[in-house]
Parts: C-alpha cells; structure tokens; sequence
C-alpha cells in the first residue's frame, strides 16, 4: 500500500495509468551480485524486496524507468535472532514473521504490536521491515518503531557494512540516508529491559488504514522515549515531550509534543486534529504504560 | 386465475422462500464472465489521455512521439469521433427549464473536468497503450474554474457554458398551504443546514466495456458492464447510425452497479465509435484512477431547512432550500436534475402534515458529473427530514420514537396524496415502527445507553423512518421524451424435456434477478425452479426492457415473468387437456407434471407433452395452439411510483476525545410488498444499509478551488469494510400493491435511503448531553471533535 | 539499457499443481499475468494499488496481492488460485456456506475473498466474529455489507472444529 501523500501529484499530472512501466528487472542472488547490478544501473538502480509500496507506485507510473534489483530471494536476509542484548532482525523478515516470532514478542513487543497495524494480512505476508524503513513513509510503524526503540540499522554499501542510528536514518519525505548503491541489511534493537513499558497508540478511521496519528511510548530505566508517525514529513522523535515526561509532568508533556510537531492536513484530517490527537494518545499510552505496570 | 400467496402449503410454493441462487456456484470457483474476462481475436485496447485541468481551451494535440510506442496502432481526438459519433444533449421535457449543452464522446475543444476523455491511445495491450498515453502532448491553456456550489450562480461568477446563459441547469419550487403563515405562528421552528458528502459508487469491477463493430455482417455487438442494455442498444444505434436490429448488447456477469452503470459514459461511447471507425473489437476497461474521476458522482447536495410544530409535537410545515453542484454536463439520457427534484419529492414523506415548501437549485461546475446512484436523493431527503424530527422532539422533551408515531400517515389510511404530491397506494409505518421497537428492545437499549453514560460512555440511538420510491411508470424518464423503457418483458419458453428457460429484460447485477425469476417462472408455470433457466442481459435475445434501476427487478420484471409463466401453463395445459380428453380447468402442472387438479394425481410428466408437441405434432388436432412460449410485458398503470416504506435504528458510541464512532448494532424494518426470496432481500437491505452507512462515516471525494480531484484512489477515498460494519437485524411488514399479480415492490434502495440518517441521529443523541450536534455528512472524527468543541485552531 | 536488466524474464513455475513456464514483461504483476497469459480469470484486477483484495490469491501458502507482486518474482513459486482450490476441492465447504449465505451479490470480491478467508480458517479454531471482521479487512466488498461473509466463514469454522454438522 502507498501513502496518500503520493496521490495529488498523480491527478496534477492527469496521469491515469495503471501499469507499470520499469525501465528492467533482474533478480540478485546474493549481497555482492545485488551491489553489481545496483552499480551497472547507472543510477536508475532500484531495491525490490517485498514490493507492497514499490509495485503499487510502479502501477500508478509514479515510477517509471527503475532497473529493479529483486534482492528479495537473497539467502541470509531474513529472520530474527538473539544477540544477548540485542535482538537482530533481518532486513527480508516478512511483517507477519515480526507479528509472529516469540522472540520478537518477548523482547521487542513494540513491533509486535505494531503488526497488527499495517494494513492487512496480505500484505503482512509479502512486505519486509527493510522494504518498511527504506521507504519511509512517516505514516507506517515501524519508522516510529524504530525511533523509539532506539534501533541501529544496518547497511551494506561498495565500501562494505555501515549502521546508523535510526534517528539519523530518516531525513525527509520518503527520504533515507541510504546512499545510491547501498542496501538496508538488518536492523538490532535493544532488547527491553524487565520492566520496560512498549506501547503502541494509533486513531485510524478503518482497520489497516494509515493512522490519523499513531505514537509509540518505550519507557525505561533510562527515561520515556516517544515517537509519533502520521505528523510530519517523518517519524517524529518527541524529545521534549521524553524530557517533561521523564520529569512526571503530563500536562507539560502534551504541551510540548502538540508544541513540537508539525503535522499535515490532508483529505483525511487536519494538522489542528492531529495536533489535537498526538496529545489524546500521549495521555492514553501514559495510562496505558502505568496501568499495566500496577 | 391467481397465486394464493396466503396458502404456505399451496402447490409449486416457490415464491417467499430462500432459494439459492442458481448463478453463485459459477461465481464462488471463479467461473463469472464479466468484460475484461472476455478476449476476441483482433481485439484492441483503448487507453485516454484526460484533462489534468479542470477547466481549459485545448489549443493543440501532439501524438508523434505516441505513435513511435511499440504495439499504439490508432490515435484518435474529439474531431475524429465526433465524425462517426453525433453529440447528445441530457435534458427531459417534465423537468421544465432544465438545460445542458451537447456532450461529446471525447472533449472538442474546451475540457471541462479533471479526468475528462481528450485522446484516445489504441493499442495491441492497455500497457502499450498507456505508454503511448503518456507520450501524447496536450497544449492547454486553463480557463476560470466554477468549483463551489453556492457561488456558481453569483454574477462575479464566470458561466461555464455561455452558449446556454448561466450555470443554473435546472431550478424547481414546490409549494403546498400557507408556509410562511404557518412558521410565524407556530409553538417550536428548529432550523438546521445539513451537508451530504460526494460520493461515488466505487463498483469493484471498474466499468468495462468491448464493442465489436463488425462492417460485413453491419452488426455492432458490445460486452458492457451495464444495468440498462436495451437503453444502450437505442442509445448506440442512435449515436452511431445503426439500426436498433443490430445493435446487440450483451450483458454478462456484472460487478457491482448501484446506479454507476445506468449511465452513458463518453469514455464508453468513444470506445464504440473507435471500433467502428477500425472495424475490429476494442476493448475499454476503466483502471481505478479513472474510475474516481470518470464514473459519476452523487449527493453532493447544501440543504437549510426548517420545521414547525405545534406543543403536541404535531407536524406543521417543512421548508427546505437543497442546492446540488452536477459537474459540467448533465448526464445522458437520464440527466443530473433527478436527484435534487427527489428531495423535493421526499421530504417529509412518512409524515401526515399539510405545509410544505421545498426548493432545488442545480447549478453547473468544474467537477465530474453526478448522477443517480443507489436510492437517489432519498439519504439526503431522510436525513434532512429525520434529523430536522429528531431536533424537533428534543426542543419539545419528546421521545424519537413517540414524535414519529405521533406524525406517521396511519396505516389505514390510504391510498394518499402528499404535500409533495407523492400518491401512496398502501404503506406500513406504525406496523413498522412497532415492529422495530420489538426487534431492537428500545427500552432496553435506553437503559444501556443511561448505564454507559454514567460511566462517561457515549452511546446514541438514532431513529430514521423513510419512504421509497420503486416501480417507477414512464413518469420517471419517458415522459420527458427519454428513451428508457419503462415496461419490461419476459419470454417464457418450454423445451421438449419439459425444462423451461425465460428470457427476461431485467438485468443481473448480483442481487439475485435470476434467482427471483426462476422462483416466480416455477411457481407461474408448475415445475422446480432448478428447471427453470433464466436468461438475461442481451438485447437480441430477450423482450424489450429496462434493466436495473430504482427498484424495478422484481415488481415489474418479476410480474412480466409471472404473466409469462401463467400464459404459458394455460398453453400446456390446453394441450394436455386436448391430449389427455380431459376439461382444462381440470389440470393443474406440478413439479413438472400434469396432474388432476382435484386430487393431485399424476396424468403426464411434461416431458411426454414435449415429445408430442415438438416431434408428433401430427397427432394433434389440427386446430390446436401449440405455442409453447409465451410472452409478456407489463407496466404500471395506476400509480407513478410503488413507494415503499420502512425505519432504521443505529446504536453506536462516540469517543469524544478523539471523533472515533463505533457502530454497535443497526436494525431495519422495511415493507417492500410480496417478498419473493426473504434471503435475497435481507441481504439487499444489508448491503444497501452499509453503503449508506459509508455515506454517514466515510465517503467524501474531496476537490480543491482548481477543481482538482484530492483523494481519488481506494486509499483515499474510504468505503465501509468489514472491521467497522456492525451486525444488523432486519425484519419485513409485507404490504403487496394491488397493481400487480405478484405485488412486489422494490427492496434495492431502502438500506442506503435510511442509514445515513438513523446514524446521524445517533450521534447527535449521544452528543445532546455535551451540546454538540453534527449535520455535515461524512461525520468524520474531526466534524465530531469541532462540534465538540476540542480542537484549538 | 544497461544488459544485466531484462525487460522479458523467464520463469519456471507450478498453478494449481500444474507446471508453468512462461516468459513475462519485467512490470506485469501477477494478476495481469494469471488473467492474460494463463487465462485464470477468476481472481480480478480492480485497485492495482494494493487495497481492495480482490486480486488476492495464493502463492507459496500465504495470500498475496496479484497487483503488488511481479510476475517476475514467481520463479520457482507454487501459486493456487481460485480456479485450482475449486478443482482440488480443497474450499468446497466454505463455498458451498458462501452459496447457502448468498455471502456473495455480484461475485468479483469472491474469489480474493475465499483465499484470504481460507488462510484464517487453516489457522484452526473458532475464531470471533470480530477476528473474522479484522482478518477479512483488507478484502473490499461493495455489496454484502460484509455481515454474511462473516456467517458463512464462522459457520465453516465451526464445522471444520466439529461443533456443528455440515
């Protein structure tokens, strides 16, 4: 699925097409093949992994001409594993892997829960957490995800590996600091501590629809950690919101997220709503976190 | 001679039973044929190029760079069809000073919509041709855009068509006693404006279309996704100059319609005349992008209107001022004035009061043209006249449900004229009401509502009585001098085996037409309905008709097989009592049999008449009729519409710190007459409950001042799904018309007609205690927090 | 263009149990291809842009959208659509509950709607009415109004866990 943001420049162009039209297709059958394909396309190199936004922009020829390296067959990409303190997940691993992985739910149950979110379960099946973050749509999950649970993600390039941490990872509007030729290849997350509070919070108007507004709340021994998804041109990392919480004041946090955040107005709903809704969610994840704690 | 609809135990009871649907088994393992199923050797493909502006001068085309593509054969303009192809004009004579300006199969030199068809790319595969579409260069110079409604008719305004004067389309006043006397004096006025959103029908199959001209044989035949295939057969013979004889419509398995496939769309007919310009199949398959900016819209409609009462709550006048925005064109044949003219008609249609005064002003725009869609105008009609009830009864302290019985037309009280001058012959309200009461425990549900309140719960229960407008007579479209065939026919046939197959003129579009036909066919002529074949949807085939539209399958299609099936029994059975030397009033034909009438006894399977009848006619006598086939036509004579009637419920909560409704439970109780299949149309009523039920959360197309369509894809433009549906329980009161033998009406609309308004009134019953009520349809969860009061601008 | 990328890809496959070898557009999605080249009409194109389900089918047992899936990608899948589960019989229950329901009006929904449907019934069990609603949300039905999907995907539930008669 595509973001709405997408849209108005398709009726703008009058462009009314729905086939796609890429420039050619090979499929990589390891890291170091993809790096070679990528590097011969002469800059019109394009990463298909689980394909649900790609192939969907594909159709409405809101990209046209991409040479698409298919890595999605690639062995050694894909499933999460333990790390001590960290929990690894693949790039490939499939959003319905993520929902269903015990050690996903057990020590990252963020992004279990968020999950349940996306979409629905055909496109849980195909879509991959790697696809999810390089695409960075600041309206899905698990960017947000990310910010809060204070990912690595790990990228491999010409000059070999290089991790970045997720919040130098999303810099615009579907913009990443993936460079040309590099791939996404993993992601670690810390794993939660005993008492560490993972809460999602999202208003969306139909099931598996992009959310309104969506936040996602961490606490732990070392603070809150809040990110939101749905209210600006990113994932939003609400760092004064964390401090005012750290400092147990709600009301001063909900002033300061509707403070730092800038949220669209679409079709859907408008920046005053979501403004006025980051704050409803923060309120209700605060209780949310301190419920279940007691 | 007459079916005893009273006797359950009567023989061939096949009428008022759940039947399955002889076509779903073909559909549930993918064996349905609609068009873009359908391939035929030589066939081509059209893609257009459309007007990104909402409004501009086309000053020139460029296609050289298109026809390099690899697979475009042909690449055709407005000039080029207009050549084969001669413009329409969608007016109707009853609806007086309605104007609109030729329309063309693809723009000449003007575009007047985003989304409007200005070239036409054809090509051995719609990839190609969308290739070529994209390298087709337009050069237009953008115009002044009329977006908004309520200013299209202010001077400073620029006319969209000056050729025609103004933008007002088509204007009309309905007066009824002494109105503005009435609001003077009267206890309680509540005023309010209601907004309905702009919808479309988003059908899952896109429209689809492929027309096979076929030059040495002079026959244009077209698989088209439609509801109306005799109507396009005139339509296409008409526009392109072929006969009528030979133009044959073949309607196969349609994929949704509710109303968006009655229409004559350019895109379509540009498609007809490129095949008989390249005289070879050209198939046109609308993509989903397309479909929001080409399929027509509806219900884009500003009301303000008012109510008066008197302390008892009684019902004194209605006034109500409805404004409608139709696009550019009025939409042929059955044009865009049809739905504000139905506001007029409806309002204040279930209640007994004597003042009424009800303005539509239809003005043109820069938009895509709207339509009728599925229970055209009432939702708008119901929730202007339910929600300005509701608001009624809370200014005096009344219950919902007792301001309405106190108001509804008594039920022995017809037949009846309305202030509006809707005649009805008999309808239900009180039983109805009653009915409802029942079903949905009222009391009940008020307790639960008063519990969840005092735990800072807010639920609502919303109430919305509704009438509805089915069978229509030619005072719908052919007075007006349109070619929409009122009547409708069917041909009932007996093969030699005794199997029966009827050829009807109502259309399939899924909500069991071929069901309901075969019940009624078994029943009329005496055999199971698993022997009955039912065929429809080509206009070289079947008798003469209309199709599906404003509720009419069933009561005038389904009477036209009921006379058929009779007809054709009294042939049989004249001929058994000829074979068998027998008194005809003495024979009866059951599960394919001849039997004593009397005593049941078996005298001839049918399979024994057919052999002599089709092989040894010689053995007959001479004189004898042996037609066995026969067939029918019916209309409505006496009244113009079989109004139907009926009420809904929603119970839903609002979480007011966000604007999120969830629906809890709904229920309808409607009288559509003889119910032929109860499943067939509970599930009718279902899906039309929701798609109403979409109008009321969800469905909005959205424009910007350009004219530019904001939200046209399914990720934008929401319709209901199956997460946020409720449940619903629906219960029948059955009232036959006296019209008809069968003494169905329509159940297609009732759903979509009510729902709207049943969960507006929800709402705003479970907002009352805060002092916030909503009126702007989709009641989105930012509508609800604004009417609340939360957001900070 | 640049040799490495094809704009024709060959691929090796098996729909509904029978082996396929087709070479296809490096852009035609899955759907396209099942229609245009194998002639499985069953399931429909009608958002290609991944939301309305009806394009769903099966590939290497999980439901997936034909619109947003390259054909390209099939090599070495096994794809079941609804033309091999009717063949197989391997849904007969549940399309029989779809006919006693009438949980299907116009029909284009329904063969992307039995795929995903089927996918929550393998998962065993009776699941709720509401896990049924949310499971099935991602497949767009115009005409039902969902309520009689839902009843026949419950009754087969039941009747696959034994608890009421088929």
């Amino acid at each position: 699925m595509i973001n709405n943001q997408c849209w108005e420049s398709v009726d703008a162009e009058g462009g009314q097409q729905m086939k796609a039209s890429p420039g050619g297709y090979a499929r990589a059958n390891d890291l170091s093949h993809a790096m070679l394909l990528l590097a011969s396309a002469e800059g019109m190199g394009r990463v298909l992994a689980g394909g649900q936004s790609l192939i969907a922009a594909m159709n409405m020829r809101l990209s046209t001409g991409d040479m698409l390296v298919d890595i999605s067959r690639i062995a050694g990409l894909s499933g999460v594993t333990d790390q001590e303190t960290t929990l690894h997940i693949g790039a490939l691993t499939k959003h319905a892997e993520i929902g269903a992985s015990p050690l996903i739910r057990k020590h990252a149950p963020l992004l279990a829960e968020a999950v349940t979110y996306i979409a629905h379960a055909a496109i849980r099946n195909r879509g991959t957490i790697g696809g999810a973050l390089a695409h960075a749509d600041p309206a899905a999950e698990f960017p947000a995800c990310m910010l809060a649970l204070g990912a690595v993600l790990h990228i491999h390039g010409s000059d070999g590996e290089r991790s970045v941490a997720a919040e130098d990872f999303f810099q615009g509007l579907f913009e990443t600091s993936l460079e040309e030729g590099e791939i996404l290849t993993a992601i670690t997350v810390p794993k939660a501590e005993v008492n560490e509070r993972q809460i999602l919070q999202e208003i969306a108007r139909r099931s598996g629809d992009y959310a309104l507004a969506g936040l996602c709340l961490v606490r732990r021994s070392t603070g809150h950690r809040i990110s939101l998804l749905s209210v600006g041109s990113t994932p939003v990392l609400a760092r004064n919101t964390m401090v005012q919480l750290d400092r147990g004041d709600i009301d001063g946090a909900v002033a300061a997220l509707r403070e730092e955040i800038d949220p669209p107005s679409d079709t859907q709903a408008s920046a005053d709503y979501r403004r006025h809704i980051a704050g409803v969610l923060l309120r209700r994840a605060v209780a949310q976190s301190r419920g279940d704690a007691a | 001679m007459t079916v005893q609809f009273g006797n359950p135990d009567r023989p061939n009871s096949y009428i008022g039973k759940t039947v399955p649907r002889p076509n779903a088994g073909r559909l549930v393992e993918g064996r349905g044929k609609y068009v873009d199923d359908i391939n035929l050797p030589r066939m081509v493909h059209v893609a257009f190029v459309r007007s990104p502006f909402a409004h501009a001068k086309i000053l020139g085309i460029d296609a050289k760079e298109a026809r390099l593509v690899k697979g475009v054969l042909r690449i055709f303009t407005g000039a080029d069809l207009a050549e084969v192809c001669t413009p329409w004009v969608a007016v109707l004579a009853h609806l007086k000073g309605l104007k609109s300006p030729p329309e063309h199969p693809m723009a000449l030199d003007r575009s007047c919509w985003v989304g409007e068809p200005v070239v036409a790319v054809v090509a051995t595969s719609r990839a190609a041709a969308e290739d070529g579409a994209a390298l087709v260069e337009v050069d237009y110079d953008p115009l002044p855009v009329v977006a908004d409604m309520m200013t299209a008719l202010d001077a400073s305004t620029p006319v969209l068509h000056p050729e025609i004067g103004d933008n007002l389309a088509f204007q009309r006043l309905h007066e009824e006693g002494d109105v503005d006397s009435i609001f003077a004096i009267a206890h309680k006025v509540v005023s309010a404006r209601f907004k309905t959103g702009r919808h479309t029908g988003v059908t899952l199959e896109p429209r689809s279309i492929l027309v096979d001209w076929n030059p040495a044989e002079g026959q244009m035949t077209a698989y088209h996704a439609t509801q109306a295939p005799h109507m396009m057969q005139t339509v296409l013979a008409k526009h392109l100059d072929v006969p009528e004889s030979r133009v044959r419509v073949i309607c196969g398995d349609v994929g949704g319609s509710y109303g968006i496939k009655v229409h004559v769309y350019p895109d379509e007919v540009a498609t007809a005349a490129i095949s008989k310009i390249m005289a070879r199949p050209v198939k046109f398959i609308a993509d989903r992008l397309e479909s929001f900016t080409t399929d027509i819209h509806a219900r884009d409609h500003e009301i303000e209107a008012k109510i008066a009462v008197d302390a008892n709550g009684k019902i004194l006048a209605f006034d109500v001022d409805d404004w409608t925005a139709i696009g550019a064109y009025s939409v042929y044949p059955r044009t865009s004035a049809i739905e504000g003219n139905q506001v007029v008609n409806l309002c204040g249609g279930p209640y007994d009061f004597a003042n009424y005064r009800a303005k539509t002003t239809v003005v043109f725009q820069n938009k895509t043209p709207t339509c009728q869609y599925r229970a055209v105008g009432h939702p708008i009609a119901v929730a202007v006249t339910e929600g300005l009830v509701d608001m009624a009864a809370a200014a005096l302290g009344l219950d919902p449900v007792e301001i309405r019985r106190r108001n509804m037309y008594a039920d022995d009280g017809y037949p009846i004229t309305s202030p509006a001058k809707m005649r009805f012959e008999g309808l239900s309200h009180h039983q109805s009401m009653d009915k409802l009461v029942e079903l949905m425990d009222y009391d009940a549900l008020r307790r639960d509502q008063a519990e969840a309140r005092a735990r800072g719960v807010h639920r609502g229960i919303g109430i919305a009585s509704f009438i509805e407008l089915t069978n229509p007579s030619p005072f719908m479209y052919g007075i007006g001098g349109a070619r929409i065939s009122a009547q409708d026919g069917c041909t009932v046939r007996m093969d030699p085996d005794g199997s029966i197959v009827a050829l009807s003129g109502v259309t399939e579009q899924g909500q069991g037409t071929e069901a309901m036909l075969s019940q009624i066919v078994a029943e009329g002529v005496g055999v199971l309905p698993s022997n009955v074949r039912v065929i429809t949807g080509d206009t070289q085939v079947t008798p003469y008709g209309g199709g599906t539209w404003a509720s009419r399958g069933a009561g005038i299609g389904g009477e036209a097989a009921l006379r058929s099936a009779r007809a054709l029994r009294d042939s049989i059975l004249e001929v058994a009592a000829a074979m068998l030397q027998a008194d005809q009033a003495s024979l009866d034909i059951r599960d394919g049999h001849i039997v004593d009438a009397e005593s049941g006894a078996g005298r001839m399977p049918l399979e024994e008449l057919g052999r002599i009848v089709y092989f040894r006619g010689d053995t007959l006598p001479e004189g004898l009729p042996r037609e066995l086939v026969q067939t029918r036509h019916y209309i409505t004579s006496e009244y113009p519409f079989a109004f139907t009637n009926g009420v809904q419920a929603s119970y839903l909560e609002v979480d007011v710190e966000t604007g999120i409704v969830k629906l809890l439970k709904h229920w309808c109780v409607e009288d559509c007459g003889r119910i032929i299949n109860p499943q067939l149309v509970d599930e009718q009523i279902r899906g039309g409950i929701v798609q109403g039920l979409g109008g009321a959360l969800f469905e909005e197309i959205h424009y910007d001042d350009e004219g530019q369509l904001l939200n046209g894809s399914m990720a934008d433009y929401l319709v209901p799904m199956a997460g946020e549906m409720p449940d619903m329980v629906v219960g029948h009161v059955e009232t036959p018309t006296k019209e008809s033998m069968l003494g169905a009406k329509g159940a297609g609309e009732a759903g979509t007609a009510g729902a709207p308004a049943a969960v507006m009134n929800a709402i705003n019953d479970a907002l009352r205690p805060l002092g916030a009520q909503v009126t702007q349809m989709p009641f989105t969860p930012e509508r609800i927090l604004r009417a609340l009061g939360a957001i900070e601008d | 263009m640049t040799k490495v990328f094809a704009d024709r890809i060959d691929i090796d496959l098996m729909v509904n149990g029978e082996p396929v070898e087709a070479r296809v557009p490096a852009g035609q999605h899955v759907i396209d291809f099942l229609r245009q080249e194998l002639g499985l009409t069953g399931a429909h194109a009608s958002c290609e842009h991944g939301v309305c389900g009806t394009c769903t089918v099966r590939v290497d047992g999980a439901s997936v959208r034909g619109c947003l899936m390259l054909a390209a990608q099939l090599d070495g899948a096994d794809v079941w659509t609804i033309e091999g589960l009717s063949d197989s019989e391997a849904i007969r229950d549940l399309q029989e509950a779809f006919i006693a329901r009438n949980a299907l009006q116009c029909g284009f929904c329904t063969p992307g709607m039995l795929v995903a449907a089927e996918e929550l019934l393998a998962q065993g069990g009776v699941p709720e009415r509401a896990a049924i609603r949310e499971h099935l949300s991602g497949n767009y039905c115009r005409c039902t109004g969902y309520e009689a999907i839902v009843d026949a995907v419950e009754t087969v539930a039941r009747q696959r866990a034994g608890q009421v008669q088929a």
